[in-house]
């Protein structure tokens, strides 16, 4: 764009007799200027606060020489205040947008710049972003989102929200078509946190960025709460309690480093299959730690990523929410090369149990991959749904509700693999067979059923003596995979060592799977 | 192969045959075909033998058992019910839970389990059972054959103060010292003095270091006793102290005797056991380098008369200690198989279990001494689930995530009881395996030990190897300059890892820049994809920014055809090999010179690390963009560990010496924490108040787990 413009401007000679001083002279001055933002003082102070500038962040984030930069020369248009005085006005105003490449690949990209009015967002802050991911939607591209700004531009006043509500838009058209993946890198408060909100991914800088709707001095004089910034919404908070941000990284290099391994997980729209890696992990890899993994005692607790570690290529697994719900397990990986999401209840917390939380938890992450065509791995040891008051209370049938939801109607290759428990409503949600799962596999300890034994035994056997023998009876009959396997609902009883194996050739069947749901408007998940 | 089948006795008669006609080198290199001995396989011994053992022991003579086609038995814990030696054997028996004193010291339910499956004979392997004589009465009892000593000979060699008796009667050399059982810590204190310090005090019933501890002064006597009495009587449930002379710097060197129920005795040369830590073996090698023929034959003659004394028959080991002038005293006599043993049957090609199994059932020795003979070298390292960086290894536990032994290469052989998923757990060893090199001579078994144990991959535990690797090594016991202090010699301040030189930096930042341009290419490769730019992959050049072991330098590296050129402070180093980003080991050709190393992890941030000679390098590659704006990036400080108390490793909480307001001073003992049967006293590093413990007695710690906090 830039590149066009100026071929324009330098070959127009009459462009050059018009100005007093010489066009060439203004655009390279703009130039300078847009690059240093705010200035060398705001520039070392950003440097202070560990933080790097909008700049240094693109510049990490893509690969070398290919971003090319929309929007230089945009300004704000405030005309209050004092805001018309030239020494306001910073060409490029407090964003820096435009496209490149990561890993050779398409990205569109906004960073805003701290040191220009504290990367407050004004309308033309606003249209810049607007305008880049307009472009990435008819291009079908990410878009990336660094946000570290103080929120709206208090001087240009309905203009700012204005534009917070144009963006916000955007996210809404964009979700589904192209992934949406927000780093937050410094504060990002008030209404700016809804766009972060509504993209598929929110990661954090520890120590340098939070996430609030009022800050710490609103809280003390509305609730009367002490809280620091940090404990309101640090990325500790996020990550571990509010579950608002799914993965929080060390400091601004280890975020962006990481978010170029990220986004190679990624297709690049909702029309491109998801990517395939150059792969040397041998497909038909045996496992043999896995035959010995699940423990013969089914109260007895494993570690649900040894499986995923085990099986998926050369151990490497991108964690979605590490440490939110850790009772169900979220993430991607490659198989064979093939991106694929794995969800995974994990016994070894609150027995891998279905809640409130992880149930959100699965259903947001299932429901991303089947947008945009990535294949669904789930591993099913799972008691059932918590029971208790607390969860009653907190709608654990509306939220259950959502993952049941989620599965069901995703209709990317769903692969399931019943490794112990499959209990109650929690087996028919967790991508069964009957959710039009495609291939179901059960390990030889699964055990299906509608309960554990001590509680079937209490009510089919309620009052008799020798609840001791009933019990073995029902472990007998049901404690193992073959009430499933004979009624078809698993497809195959598969030694655990081969698991890897037998994904891998699966996923290469399903690759040109053809699904459809019926046509409607959208559908109506139980929010 | 051939189109007709061969017999498994005429393989026999035919490698007999090999043998008798090829020099004797040939055949100990080919040893890892396995034990090999001049003798019948089919002689009939026993239908079915039950291995009262767990681990490699218990795989090792289940193993023996196949080729002589004897049926097998294991016996083993709930914890261990898919462990490798019970998919080995042909029964297996649960005889308790987890807990030694529950499971494998469970006499009831193992003596059960005989009767069950009908075994005519039990192997106790070493440790637990083998050398409790009740154990062996309760089997003459009911007629099962116990594959080891008599009763009696278990007694007389089972107690150290009885056993130096008969040894002096025997006119085997003996340490001086008292000859009795020490009351208190005060009358230790009074021998200590007459003997004169250092001096050594340790269990009446112990064997394996255990309730050991040696004594400088009277502080550390009466230190050494409470500790001592304590281990005895939790490791042995006797806790029954001696004292005797410490011998300064000595060698241990112990020599391996075979003797059966006719009153005949050979010694099979010795076992050098210098290398230890805490008392307990680390590396062994066979034969010493320190041993002359007239000084192996004097020792092996009073190790023959010892066991002629106590009329003992099987497998036994006589230790000694040697000084540096050759002369040697007797320390103790095992009445088992000993956890080296590999090392003596690779010099001597005689399979050590299956001579005890037929001395078990009344066979004659087939040997006489003129036929023993010292063939090559063998050296053995024991390879822990522990750090070596605290104390030389302190236990550690986990999940063998990722697990190759080194078995492909010649003239190595691996002894282990576990497989990839095997748990490493807190109630049973934390040995991993014995990794056994042998060669034509020390020179060619120690660079096959070498190469073994950068071949060796452990994922998932923290080993020993950085400290194997080191000490196989270092100049001096490439001399054979060793003694028992040889660790705390040569690593007065700990052990730190590999030293790295000039050279071996540019080696290793070298590898690791490769790796991670491999990587970097592999990431812009997309299969079918049609919307990737072409510019990223058609680079061949890059300057990164390396950071090892706090100090930085700038790499230039270019790629063509596999092979990386990479400028390292001024000088090209090529790497090159065939190895992909999958694989565990990396065999790399660095300048010419073939190296393998592992890569442990990669993280995406430019963190490598990197298995180099034995030990873990943490490498940081970063591209010179994402170098010079780390400056930026805010130091996150480490907690201050003054004043918090983790645990060093998993175990058990024993005593916790403090409560919350005491005041503590530097080096005072806070708790005690229990792991595999070692006590460690855990102090203060500061003068402080106590701020809060969070740990009580009988509770299990993890590795890391905060004990107490000081204010």
């Amino acid at each position: 764009m830039i590149g066009c413009k100026r071929s324009r401007l330098l070959h127009n000679s009459r462009w050059y007799s018009i100005s007093h001083l010489s066009v060439q002279d203004r655009i390279e001055e703009k130039r300078r200027a847009a690059l240093v933002g705010g200035g060398q003082k705001r520039i070392d102070a950003q440097h202070k606060r560990g933080k790097l500038t909008a700049r240094e962040r693109i510049d990490l984030l893509m690969d070398p020489e290919s971003f090319v930069e929309y929007d230089m020369f945009v300004e704000h248009r405030c005309a209050d205040f004092g805001m018309e005085a030239d020494h306001n006005k910073y060409p490029g105003d407090s964003v820096v947008t435009g496209q490149g490449r990561i890993n050779g690949r398409l990205a569109y990209v906004f960073s805003q710049d701290f040191t220009v009015f504290g990367g407050s967002l004004s309308g033309a802050h606003a249209q810049k972003i607007c305008k880049i991911m307009d472009q990435a939607m008819m291009v079908g591209a990410p878009v990336i989102g660094l946000n570290d700004s103080g929120g709206a531009r208090i001087q240009e006043g309905v203009e700012s929200l204005a534009g917070y509500a144009d963006i916000f838009l955007r996210n809404v058209m964009a979700s589904g078509v192209v992934p949406q993946i927000s780093l937050i890198m410094g504060p990002c408060a008030g209404g700016a946190v809804y766009s972060p909100a509504l993209t598929d991914f929110t990661f954090m800088v520890k120590d340098t960025s939070y996430l609030f709707i009022t800050g710490p001095d609103v809280v003390k004089s509305v609730t009367n709460e002490d809280v620091t910034q940090e404990e309101l919404g640090g990325a500790r908070t996020h990550t571990a309690v509010s579950g608002v941000a799914h993965r929080a990284f060390e400091n601004d290099v280890d975020a962006l480093l990481n978010l170029r391994n990220f986004f190679n997980f990624l297709p690049l729209s909702n029309k491109d299959p998801a990517p395939v890696t150059e792969c040397h992990d041998p497909s038909d890899r045996l496992v043999p730690g896995l035959d010995t993994l699940v423990p013969f005692e089914s109260t007895k607790a494993y570690d649900m990523l040894d499986i995923i570690h085990g099986i998926v290529d050369e151990r490497d697994f991108f964690e979605i929410m590490p440490n939110y719900a850790k009772n169900i397990v979220v993430g991607f990986a490659r198989m064979n090369g093939r991106t694929v999401g794995i969800v995974g209840n994990q016994p070894k917390v609150a027995s891998g149990c279905l809640d409130i939380n992880s149930s959100v938890k699965g259903a947001r992450f299932v429901r991303f991959c089947d947008a945009f065509n990535i294949p669904i791995i789930t591993f099913v040891d799972v008691p059932g749904f918590l029971p208790g008051t607390a969860q009653e209370y907190g709608g654990i049938i509306r939220h259950g509700a959502k993952l049941l939801f989620a599965f069901a109607e995703a209709t990317v290759p769903k692969i399931t693999v019943i490794t112990r428990k499959a209990y109650g409503g929690a087996y028919d949600v967790m991508s069964s067979k009957h959710l039009r799962g495609d291939v179901n596999y059960a390990w030889p300890s699964a055990e299906v059923a509608v309960m554990g034994a001590k509680g079937a035994v209490q009510i089919i056997f309620r009052g008799k003596e020798n609840q001791a023998e009933a019990e073995a009876e029902y472990v007998e009959t049901f404690a193992n995979p073959f009430p499933a396997a004979v009624r078809g609902f698993v497809d195959d009883i598969i030694q655990p060592s081969t698991t890897r194996k037998r994904i891998c050739r699966d996923l290469e069947v399903l690759a040109s799977k053809k699904q459809t749901n019926p046509w409607k408007k959208h559908a109506n998940i139980p929010l | 192969m051939a189109a007709y089948t061969i017999t498994p006795t005429f393989q026999r008669v035919l490698h007999a045959v090999k043998r008798a006609t090829l020099h004797p080198r040939c055949w100990l290199l080919n040893f890892r075909a396995q034990y090999v001995t001049t003798h019948d396989w089919n002689e009939k011994t026993f239908d079915k033998i039950l291995i009262a053992n767990r681990g490699e022991i218990a795989c090792r003579v289940i193993k023996t058992c196949k080729k002589m086609d004897i049926r097998t038995v294991a016996v083993h814990s709930d914890v261990d019910s898919s462990s490798v030696h019970v998919k080995m054997a042909d029964e297996a028996v649960c005889v308790g839970p987890a807990p030694t004193s529950k499971s494998y010291l469970n006499m009831d339910a193992i003596m059960d389990a005989i009767r069950q499956t009908g075994a005519q004979a039990v192997h106790p392997g070493y440790g637990f059972l083998s050398e409790n004589k009740e154990f062996a009465r309760r089997l003459a009892a009911e007629g099962v054959t116990f594959i080891g000593p008599d009763t009696h000979a278990i007694q007389a060699m089972g107690d150290k103060i009885e056993s130096k008796l008969i040894a002096k009667a025997a006119r085997v050399n003996t340490i001086p010292g008292f000859d009795g059982v020490v009351k208190d810590a005060e009358e230790a204190v009074k021998i200590a003095r007459e003997l004169g310090y250092p001096v050594m005090i340790k269990a009446s019933a112990g064997g394996g270091g255990k309730g050991m501890r040696i004594a400088w002064s009277d502080d550390e006597t009466r230190e050494g006793f409470r500790f001592s009495s304590q281990e005895a009587a939790s490791s042995f449930g006797d806790d029954r102290l001696l004292i005797e002379k410490y011998i300064d710097n000595p060698r241990h060197i112990e020599i391996q005797v075979l003797a059966d129920k006719h009153g005949n005795a050979l010694w099979l040369n010795e076992r050098e056991c210098s290398i230890q830590r805490r008392n307990q073996k680390v590396v062994e090698e066979a034969p010493s380098t320190f041993l002359d023929p007239a000084t192996r034959r004097a020792m092996g003659e009073q190790a023959v008369s010892l066991a002629k004394a106590v009329q003992y028959s099987s497998a036994g080991t006589v230790e000694f200690l040697v000084d540096s002038k050759k002369n040697f005293y007797f320390l103790e006599m095992n009445t088992r198989l000993q956890v080296e043993h590999p090392i003596t049957e690779c010099i001597t090609g005689l399979d050590l279990v299956q001579q005890m199994i037929r001395i078990a059932k009344g066979y004659k020795l087939q040997h006489k001494q003129e036929d023993i003979p010292i063939n090559g070298w063998a050296i053995e390292s024991r390879v822990y689930a522990e750090d070596p960086y605290k104390s030389f290894g302190l236990p550690s536990i986990g999940r063998l995530s990722q697990y190759e032994e080194p078995v492909r290469l010649s003239g190595v052989r691996v002894d282990s009881g576990i497989q990839e998923g095997s748990d490493i757990s807190i109630y049973y060893d934390p040995m991993i395996s014995k990794l056994v090199a042998y060669g034509a001579s020390r020179a060619d078994a120690l660079k096959k030990m070498e190469a073994a144990l950068d071949n060796y991959v452990i994922r998932g535990v923290t080993h020993n190897i950085p400290l194997l690797r080191e000490i196989i090594v270092h100049p001096r016991f490439v001399a054979g300059d060793i003694s028992t202090n040889f660790l705390p010699e040569v690593y007065p301040d700990g052990f730190k890892g590999h030293p790295l030189s000039a050279g071996d930096r540019r080696e290793l930042l070298a590898a690791a820049a490769a790796l991670h341009i491999a990587a970097q290419l592999r990431s812009q490769r997309f299969l079918g994809e049609q919307r990737v730019s072409a510019a990223a992959q058609e680079r061949r050049h890059w300057e990164l920014c390396l950071e090892l072991e706090k100090s930085v330098h700038m790499l230039a590296v270019s790629h063509s055809r596999g092979t990386y050129t990479v400028e390292v402070d001024g000088e090209k180093v090529e790497v090159s090999g065939e190895w992909n980003l999958a694989s565990a080991l990396l065999p790399l050709s660095i300048n010419g010179s073939h190296k393998v190393l592992q890569c442990l992890t990669r993280s995406p941030a430019g963190d490598i690390s990197l298995q180099y000679l034995g030990t873990t390098f943490k490498v940081r590659v970063l591209s010179v963009l994402a170098a010079s704006l780390s400056k930026h990036m805010p130091e996150k400080l480490p907690e201050d560990t003054s004043s918090i108390l983790r645990s060093p490793m998993p175990g058990t909480v024993v005593g916790v010496a403090v409560k919350p307001g005491d005041t503590v001073a530097v080096g005072q003992e806070i708790c005690v924490i229990e792991a595999m049967k070692m006590q460690n006293s855990m102090t203060a590093a500061k003068t402080a108040k106590v701020k809060s413990v969070h740990c009580k007695t009988g509770e299990t710690v993890g590795e890391g787990d905060l004990l107490v906090e000081l204010e």
